[in-house]
């Protein structure tokens, strides 16, 4: 809002008041009497009261005396809905004991909200860029980033918790949307795997190299006795109740292929296993299809 | 391109999160209460058909970056799922009508599905 503000006392009179409007260039001003609002007059009252002749007229007579006020304390969503139900062009902005401490345009509450995304937009960049120059700015003979996640097993609540960060991550450190959405795919499967199957879940660990993510997700869980089978699309050893929930498609492997640029996949029964995938950064020079060991 | 708040004011289906945004166009459709096939089959700004309502819908509709999902036949997310929900801006609708049914309607308004092949 703006703090200096041209007023008038209610005993100006109506020609003063024009002076007022004229040198300022102003279209209305607040009426003050001992520091306290009174009243607000507009250019509008000024003219009729010049057709009426009333030129001499203080401007307590022909002020309105009710002025559609905003607390300075109160929220800038108080302040919209009143633009939006007055349907005025300003507003005048008092403290509690009704003195008047500014005026409120809409064009500020406009400029605020510009500024507010910008700022978060600024911040979001800030992040991304740090991000981005990460493998320029850290210098060494092969610089990688590694994230871990840790994964609950039986916690269906939290299912997608971890890839969701590892999405986030890849989306700030400027990965193209087909490599994230493959590893976001990818470290989803694995992570419901690791939810559904191993009772004490497992680990995803993402390496993120300049030029491919290499995801490892170990876990020490029952183990799977025959990979083979357990890679093709549709079978699956998820009983029932997981199945009703959707679960269990026995899709997940097969999706997985279909998304890394390598995968394999070592198990023991009743020791763990160990899935290893790797999407390269740029897909289109990708090694193609996929071995599975 | 059929825009999401086209496809709420057609459909009449019941929108029960935040609409981070109403105009956002709806580029196709997919139908499955299978979590790994939607996740496979449905692509970003695709609106998701199910009967399933429980938390990993959302982790999907995030996931993948649906334009939103229609949960059919009555059923609706308990209260952590639509926190979730408006954590991650997923667009959550209702309807007690049948995935059948809504998939038709859809079509009519000329949104598409993956064709194969």
């Amino acid at each position: 809002m703006k703090k200096e503000i041209i007023t008038v006392s209610p005993d100006t009179s109506m020609a003063q008041l024009k002076e007022v409007l004229r040198l300022n260039r102003i279209s209305g001003v607040p009426v003050l009497e001992g520091g306290l609002l009174v009243g607000v007059i507009s250019i509008e009252d000024l003219l009729k009261a010049l057709v009426e002749g009333e030129a001499q007229t203080p401007v307590r007579k022909r002020m309105t005396t009710r002025p559609i006020t905003v607390r300075q304390d109160e929220s800038v969503v108080e302040a919209v809905k009143k633009f939006a139900q007055y349907k005025v062009g300003r507003l005048l902005v008092v403290d509690d004991q009704g003195h008047l401490a500014g005026i409120l345009t809409g064009g500020d509450i406009t400029r605020g909200l510009l500024e507010a995304i910008s700022l978060n937009y600024h911040a979001e960049e800030i992040s991304r860029y740090r991000a981005r120059h990460i493998f320029e700015d850290i210098v060494s003979d092969q610089t990688s980033l590694i994230l871990r996640y840790r994964v609950k097993g039986k916690d269906f609540k939290s299912g997608g918790t971890a890839s969701s960060k590892l999405k986030r991550a890849l989306n700030r450190l400027g990965a193209s949307p087909e490599v994230v959405r493959r590893v976001a795919i990818s470290a989803y499967e694995a992570e419901m795997n690791l939810i559904i199957h191993a009772d004490d879940g497992g680990e995803i660990v993402a390496e993120i190299l300049p030029e491919t993510i290499r995801l490892t997700v170990t876990d020490e869980g029952p183990g799977i006795p025959d990979v083979e089978r357990a890679m093709s699309p549709g079978f699956s050893t998820a009983p029932n109740w997981i199945r009703e929930l959707g679960f269990g498609a026995g899709m997940g492997l097969s999706n997985i292929k279909k998304c890394a640029d390598s995968m394999s996949l070592e198990s023991k029964v009743s020791v763990g296993t160990v899935l290893e995938i790797i999407i390269s950064m740029h897909p289109d020079l990708g090694e193609g299809p996929i071995s599975a060991k | 391109m059929v825009s999401l708040k086209e496809v709420i004011e057609k459909l009449s289906v019941e929108t029960i999160s935040t609409m981070t945004s109403l105009e956002r166009p709806v580029a196709g459709g997919y139908a499955s209460d299978l979590l790994s096939c939607a996740m496979k089959g449905a692509k970003k700004d695709w609106i998701w058909v199910t009967l399933q309502s429980h938390v990993n819908v959302v982790a999907v509709a995030s996931l993948v970056g649906l334009a939103g999902v229609i949960i059919t036949e009555g059923n609706r997310p308990d209260p952590e799922t639509l926190a979730r929900a408006e954590s991650e801006g997923v667009v959550l609708m209702v309807t007690p009508r049948s995935t059948f049914s809504i998939v038709g309607d859809l079509t009519s308004l000329g949104i598409k599905g993956d064709e194969g092949g």
